[in-house]
């Protein structure tokens, strides 16, 4: 069971940065039925999603919203002492982008930079290890970004998955706060589920073919896609979270000797709608506590969560508030937080061309 | 807990969003409703979990094929 309690550490400024190409996914009907596409928007509730041009990547994204973050806070860039990259949308096999990054940024080359591979739940382990490095006497500041191009990983023509993900890069410094208080995580894997969501060729284990990057009809209901592209087994996702994530919290509440209702609010990562409602419900938890972009970003995997505070919480981040939060996907990994927040700085969403 | 086929048959209606005129029979293959598609899939999941507090992984729920199965599937569950 990991664990992680941390004293005084917290989340200092956070920024974020979307494409403004933003698509209507009522409109997102060159492949499939008009009426099709309006179930599928009712039921998921993602009626708007940002896709990046081809010359947008993900440390693109998080680019920009560092650059904003440094703007907005007149952050003092040689105190970065450590600049940590979620993604499992990087920009090479390698390097690591976080190091292209640190470069990037104008950071020092005495900087600790590593990318970390996780989807919905990767956030959370990102800001762990954030909380993790910034106890440290050596470390002044960290830099967390956390950017993701999902809509390239799944396939148009497959309308398990064309219909549901979006991009999004969101930056945030985390350093030692005093009296903000303590901070708990709880991160958890399940690797004999790997198969649930999953990209099969591409990398080592399957290397891009001629073949692998053949379109395919993949089930009886015509889906198309490459073996390239992602898929997803939805009910057994769904089972997943129901069955995994209640008993999650109530551990984490456990381990931290508080109650469910104790919280300002309660950020998730943003899956769909009809995911999302029902954890609501089965939790009982108030809505209006529960905030959410799953309607205008769709699920931009990691970077649903920190771009949900940024685009929804802002401005109520600067007197004392405490979020639990709680992502789950691919891996199958997850993770719950309880982070308390005081004097956070959130910047203005910034739209990249 | 005995789970009634009344009450079954209730929460497999609100699942597909079926109005009460609707005739269910214990032998429908019920894929072959006509809104049958993976997010009615969900609510049946939703709808049994919130309802009876059963889960049904997907390899066995490509056993299931009938309505009849469905609820020999939860009763077996239950007892």
């Amino acid at each position: 069971m990991a664990n992680l309690s941390y004293k005084d550490i917290g989340i200092s400024a956070m920024a974020g940065a979307v494409p403004s190409n933003t698509i209507n996914n009522l409109e997102y009907t060159e492949f499939f039925d008009k009426d099709i596409v309006k179930e599928i928007v009712e039921k998921t509730g993602i009626k708007e999603r940002r896709f990046a041009p081809p010359h947008i990547t993900a440390s693109d994204l998080c680019f920009h919203a560092a650059k904003k973050l440094f703007d907005d806070n007149t952050i003092d860039t040689s105190e970065i002492d450590v600049l940590i990259f979620v993604s499992q949308t990087p920009d090479y096999r390698m390097p690591a982008t976080s190091v292209i990054l640190q470069d990037r940024l104008g950071l020092k080359k005495e900087t600790a930079a590593f990318d970390i591979s996780l989807g919905c739940s990767g956030f959370i382990y990102g800001l762990s290890m954030a909380y993790n490095y910034a106890q440290h006497s050596g470390v002044r500041k960290v830099l967390l970004l956390d950017g993701e191009t999902r809509s390239r990983a799944y396939h148009p023509k497959d309308r398990q998955t064309a219909f549901i993900f979006g991009d999004a890069g969101i930056a945030c410094i985390i350093e030692k706060k005093q009296d903000i208080g303590m901070s708990y995580f709880s991160l958890n894997s399940d690797g004999s589920r790997e198969g649930l969501i999953k990209i099969d060729s591409g990398g080592y284990r399957n290397p891009s073919t001629k073949e692998s990057l053949e379109e395919k009809v993949v089930d009886k209901h015509g889906n198309i896609r490459t073996d390239e592209h992602g898929y997803m087994n939805g009910s057994d996702v769904f089972n997943f979270v129901l069955r995994e994530i209640p008993k999650n919290i109530k551990n984490t509440l456990k381990f931290a000797n508080r109650e469910l209702n104790d919280f300002d609010f309660y950020v998730f990562h943003q899956a769909n709608n009809f995911m999302n409602a029902y954890l609501v419900k089965k939790l009982k938890l108030d809505q209006e506590k529960v905030p959410e972009t799953i309607s205008k970003y769709g699920n931009t995997s990691s970077v649903s969560i920190p771009i949900t505070i940024v685009d929804r919480l802002k401005g109520m981040l600067s007197e004392p508030k405490e979020l639990l939060l709680c992502g789950f996907g691919v891996g199958l990994s997850w993770a719950t937080a309880i982070v308390p927040f005081d004097n956070c700085k959130v910047s203005e969403i910034v739209e990249v061309e | 807990m005995k789970i009634e086929f009344t009450e079954f048959k209730e929460a497999f209606m609100e699942a597909f969003e079926l109005d009460e005129s609707f005739e269910v029979k214990l032998d429908d293959e019920f894929r072959e409703y006509d809104n049958w598609d993976s997010l009615t899939k969900l609510s049946l999941i939703a709808v049994l979990d919130d309802e009876f507090d059963v889960l049904i992984e997907d390899k066995d729920f490509s056993k299931i094929i009938t309505i009849q199965d469905l609820y020999d599937f939860l009763i077996k569950i239950k007892s």
